[in-house]
């Protein structure tokens, strides 16, 4: 593909279903009725000459160029403002607008720089288009008049600059900022001539303003204005490759804009329907880290975890690893050798993985990061609905009238999802946020929650049942809908139990100690708001009652029927870009793809002769149950591929020890993580720029990943993996990820209708997709549920274990921030650190008065399974009794802290709730500084000897 | 009282009304004599809006202002109706007569164009202003 900027319809496309012809400059076109003159001339195939219109934010009518002339009407109206009319006559180029528009450009061109030569946008830039467009040849008004050619660049955003000399003052950035992003971080500063765009305040730059750099200013500016440092420095990009972002589970869509084998920028893509054009500041801007210094890219082994790397080839690495494997399988047996597939690795090569676990090893030993984040969704969606995936795609936010949040954080952790939502919230709907902290969504410029339910940490259960009691005992479930679709004894069962005094808010709110009459008003505005939406995150699925709770959100979209058409709904924000896709591909110990389980002897059958092996038939270990199996010593080998965890999973020690008692523990990875701290073999891995493949979203989109640059490791993870297969003695010929993706179709029904061929053809498909749903399916059980009928199931609440005491008065829980990803081990790679370079503890003033600490302070921050220091920030986002931080830095790990309790039905950890003490501290603790020394020495590589 | 709690207090006099934003920058200028950063930042909290917004305003309007500036203030109305009657020629001697203690303001109609010239010093209008009235209230201001 070469360079081609994507078509700008000039204003938004008009969802209506009656439809006008008219007539433009001769020639007839027909669009839904309230499309704009302009847009409607785009899609004939004209161009009217525009500078304020782009087709992401909504008609302005400022810059006069787009003036059009109608048939019988006076004037010359702005076409971006006028609506297509039946009949109309439209004339886009006539004498007089021809003068009139020059006009408008000369005025705009006499207060401009004239340095297109060496401007960053030359070529790429929409005034000098238009400028063409209208035919300009002089500027009758010279340039001696006042300017604003001296204005001082803006350079404090690491990604981006602004250079008011340039500006042509059209408002397209400070209406993304309003319209799109939503978080209204720009003005136009002053009037007149004088009128300047300005990020935040006086006294702000664009660093210190509200700006949280997602980039849709930069996008929508048309000239140099806002302009991405690396196009600066790099030039114009030379070709455009369309491909998905390996950040978050929203799953965005970019144009990998390149100049040879560089990567010049990401541009999110319009025609992605995940994002719609939009980005956050990670996925647009942090790509850094695939270049990255760290970035290790020969393979890597040792005898010992205390003996320096050495560097060696692949067929050495390859060999060393497959005997070390053979070896342990030989003498300790199938079940002694496991892995973990990467929920940030594509469908294909977790494929793969689990394949060589099942196949290859032999064992049923492999499982994945979801078992920490949303395994319970897994469990507590196919129990109640019969899939384990969420219900809606996410344009369906925008039909929803009450929105109900509970445990995510949506504008630091999924963000370009919240801007929707928040659009939809600014047009009217209804917030309610369930969360211990007062996370931003609860009140943000021109947002604000009916409801805040700031509940005990743990007590989801329990306030999602009091829901449930004012939902029956006051008649709001909707009867017809539980009748026709769900098995009515057992919601009169769940009636009855929720319904029992001791489920009143009343009587819960001395456990989750929120107001009984807030429970009550938001159970009312939940069911009788209209279309009520839930989403929900890991603040639901990290607790002893993870799954339960997600129950217990099933059973209440069930009770009022929220499920089953757009605008409703039960959706889990998935973390990682792959994890759902990672579920899918039968990554957990149980299941083969598509959540079959392995008992099941037909479904085992295909897979045994497809393979052409036998699998085991009992289920294999997840990662805690592999953690311990290691220390018992049954446990001895395990390849992890793309995960973090030493880091991410809870109890750090006892994730250290369990590895250091392995044999063989083989990382693949783009960096020496934590976890390699403690491998025998590094395979390095490559990043998504480097491989094909496909990654499945929140939204259960299935979206291809395009390789637009050579592996710097030489291979992409599925050839690596296919490599160890091989290695091991297996026979495997893959030659590109399509024919992976062949072989899950063949062998997974939900994936029956999903081949390379159709989503490069159709962009992406949302399983299922197959005889039943040919083209997919958006929104999920729309004529009945998967499983049949929907399954009320009974929550019980039962507190966790994990209690404050005297000795650990206070409850820590655990989240992320904007800027930063899972385990940093990319975002700490880039220029995102501006924003949040170390991990930090939120706690109350009231808590922090009793220590007698303030914000910046260092504190020690210990629970019964560990202790680590980090500095305070004293804000009253959180409760009392309750402290707040994240776990994006190894040099603080958070999981020291966390505890071994987990989720009863699926083992997630319970990382939202440790019982911890917060005292000042004067340096590192204990672990930190041995972890530090350690991990320094564990790091030390002996480069390969050069060949002779 | 600090400048929040008192601003809080004047989001509260007017957070009935539907556009609220105006009128408390309005009454913020008066206390304070000025909408500051610090001004601001808390009338964007308290209203739920973001900074930017209400800079925006505040930058647009010429009745607000960033910084306080002490001096009294003479508003000298030079729209059409007031050159007409010849306001034009006293605006050399009242920048003489304010010199740099009193702030000379030029306003654009202070709706007494039958009886202009016409200023404004403080919330009292001054009309048929020739040079010499002009420069005593200024040098009373």
């Amino acid at each position: 593909m070469t360079y081609e900027r994507q078509t700008d319809f000039g204003t938004p496309e008009a969802l209506s279903d009656t439809f006008v012809t008219l007539t433009i400059d001769g020639r007839e076109v027909t669009v839904p009725a309230g499309t704009s003159v302009m847009r409607a001339a785009a899609e004939c195939g004209g161009a009217i000459p525009k500078l304020c219109a782009t087709d992401n934010v909504k008609a302005f009518g400022s810059c006069r160029l787009c003036l059009v002339e109608i048939e019988g009407r006076k004037g010359t109206p702005a076409s971006c403002t006028t609506p297509a009319e039946q009949g109309m006559e439209v004339s886009t180029q006539t004498p007089r607008l021809e003068k009139l528009r020059r006009g408008v450009m000369e005025l705009y061109i006499s207060d401009h720089p004239l340095d297109c030569l060496t401007c960053s946008a030359n070529n790429d830039c929409e005034l000098q288009d238009q400028a063409a467009a209208v035919g300009l040849r002089d500027v009758r008004y010279g340039y001696e008049g006042a300017d604003h050619l001296g204005t001082q660049t803006d350079t404090s955003n690491p990604y981006f600059d602004f250079d008011p000399s340039k500006c042509i003052v059209c408002s397209r950035c400070v209406r993304a900022c309003d319209e799109v992003q939503g978080t209204l971080a720009l003005t136009i500063d002053g009037r007149g001539f004088a009128s300047m765009v300005s990020a935040g305040q006086q006294g702000d730059d664009f660093l210190s303003s509200e700006c949280v750099s997602c980039g849709a200013c930069v996008q929508a500016c048309p000239t140099a204005t806002l302009q991405e440092k690396s196009v600066k420095a790099i030039g114009k990009p030379e070709r455009a490759v369309v491909t998905t972002c390996a950040y978050c589970g929203v799953g965005c869509t970019f144009r990998a804009e390149m100049r040879g084998e560089q990567l010049v920028r990401m541009v999110p893509w319009k025609d992605g329907k995940a994002n719609r054009g939009h980005s956050c500041v990670k996925g647009r801007f942090a790509w850094g880290y695939a270049n990255h210094r760290d970035r290790i890219t020969k393979p890597m082994i040792r005898d010992k975890i205390d003996e320096p790397w050495r560097e060696v080839s692949w067929d050495e690495a390859l060999t060393f690893t497959a005997s070390r494997l053979n070896a342990i399988k030989t003498q300790y047996g199938a079940r002694a050798l496991g892995g973990i597939t990467s929920s940030r690795c594509t469908n294909e090569e977790t494929f793969l993985v689990q394949k060589l676990v099942r196949a290859g090893f032999g064992s049923n030993n492999v499982d994945t990061c979801a078992r920490v984040c949303h395994s319970p969704t897994g469990y507590g969606l196919k129990t109640t609905f019969g899939t384990s995936a969420g219900t809606q795609d996410f344009d369906s936010v925008m039909q929803a009238d009450v929105i109900l949040v509970i445990g995510a954080n949506p504008t630091d952790a999924h963000p370009v999802f919240a801007s929707r939502m928040k659009r939809r919230l600014r047009q009217g709907a209804k917030l309610i946020v369930i969360d211990p902290r007062r996370i931003d969504l609860v009140r943000s410029p021109h947002i604000e929650a009916a409801h805040h339910l700031a509940l005990q940490p743990g007590t989801n259960v329990a306030v999602l049942t009091a829901m449930a009691h004012v939902i029956v005992t006051e008649g709001l479930a909707d009867e017809v809908f539980v009748r026709e679709r769900c098995d009515w004894q057992e919601f009169e069962e769940w009636a009855r139990f929720v319904a029992e005094e001791r489920h009143s808010p009343e009587v819960l709110e001395a456990v989750t100690r929120v107001p009984a009459g807030e429970m009550r008003a938001a159970a009312r505005l939940y069911a009788t708001g209209g279309n009520g939406a839930i989403y929900y995150g890991l603040g639901v699925t990290e607790h002893s009652q993870g799954s339960s709770t997600v129950m217990a959100i099933a059973n209440l979209a069930m009770a009022t029927g929220n499920v089953g058409r757009r605008g409703v709904g039960v959706n889990p924000l998935r973390g990682q870009n792959n994890v759902q896709g990672a579920c899918d591909m039968g990554s957990s110990p149980h299941e083969l793809s598509g959540y079959r389980h392995i008992s099941d002897g037909d479904t085992r059958a295909l897979f045994e002769a497809d393979w052409g092996v036998t699998l085991d038939e009992e289920p294999g270990l997840r990662i805690p149950n592999m953690l311990d199996a290691a220390l018992d010593g049954s446990f001895r080998a395990l390849y992890v591929q793309g995960e973090d965890i030493l880091q991410s999973d809870p109890n750090t020690h006892h994730v250290a020890a369990g590895l250091a008692a392995m044999e063989c523990v083989i990382v693949h990875d783009l960096f020496l993580n934590e976890t390699a701290n403690y491998a025998h073999v590094f395979l390095p891995g490559s990043t998504f720029l480097e491989k094909d493949g496909t990654f499945t979203n929140a939204e259960r989109r299935i979206q291809l990943v395009r390789k637009v640059m050579e592996p710097a490791n030489g291979m992409g993870d599925w050839e690596v993996t296919q490599a160890l297969a091989n290695a091991m003695g297996l026979q495997w010929h893959y030659t590109h990820p399509a024919q992976i993706m062949d072989e899950i179709a063949r062998l997974t029904p939900s994936f029956a209708g999903v081949s390379f061929e159709r989503l490069e053809a159709e962009g992406s498909l949302q399983w299922p997709v197959n005889a039943q749903f040919p083209d997919g399916a958006p929104v999920m059980h729309v004529d009945g549920f998967a499983s049949g009928k929907g399954k009320f199931v009974v929550t019980d609440y039962v507190p966790t274990d994990e209690k404050t005491g005297p000795r650990y008065p206070l409850l820590l829980t655990t989240g992320r921030i904007l800027s930063q990803y899972n385990v940093g081990a990319q975002t700490r790679r880039t220029e995102n650190v501006v924003w949040h370079e170390e991990d930090v503890l939120e706690i109350h003033p009231s808590d922090a008065e009793n220590r007698g600490l303030k914000s910046g302070d260092w504190v020690r921050l210990a629970s019964r399974t560990g202790e680590t220091t980090l500095r305070a920030d004293v804000t009253d986002r959180v409760a009392p009794g309750v402290v707040y931080t994240t776990f994006h830095h190894p040099a603080t790990q958070a999981n020291v802290v966390t505890t071994e309790y987990s989720d009863w039905a699926t083992n997630c950890p319970e990382y939202k709730v440790t019982a911890v003490q917060v005292m000042a501290s004067n340096g590192p603790s204990e672990w930190q500084e041995s972890y530090a020394s350690w991990s320094e020495k564990s790091r030390r590589i002996v480069p390969a000897e050069p060949a002779e | 009282m600090s400048v929040a709690a008192r601003i809080d207090e004047i989001v509260a006099a007017h957070a009935h009304r539907e556009g609220p934003l105006l009128p408390v920058l309005h009454e913020v200028q008066a206390a304070f004599g000025c909408v500051d950063e610090e001004a601001e930042a808390a009338i964007a909290k308290a209203l739920n809006l973001s900074r930017a917004e209400i800079h925006g305003v505040v930058s647009f309007y010429h009745d607000f202002t960033a910084k306080l500036d002490p001096r009294p203030c003479v508003e000298l109305c030079r729209a059409e109706a007031c050159q007409a009657r010849g306001v034009e020629a006293l605006v050399a001697a009242a920048e003489a007569a304010a010199g740099a203690r009193v702030r000379l303001k030029t306003v654009y109609c202070l709706g007494l164009c039958s009886a202009s010239p016409a200023a404004r010093i403080g919330d009292t209008l001054h009309a048929r202003l020739d040079e010499m009235r002009l420069a005593r209230l200024i040098e009373n201001a």
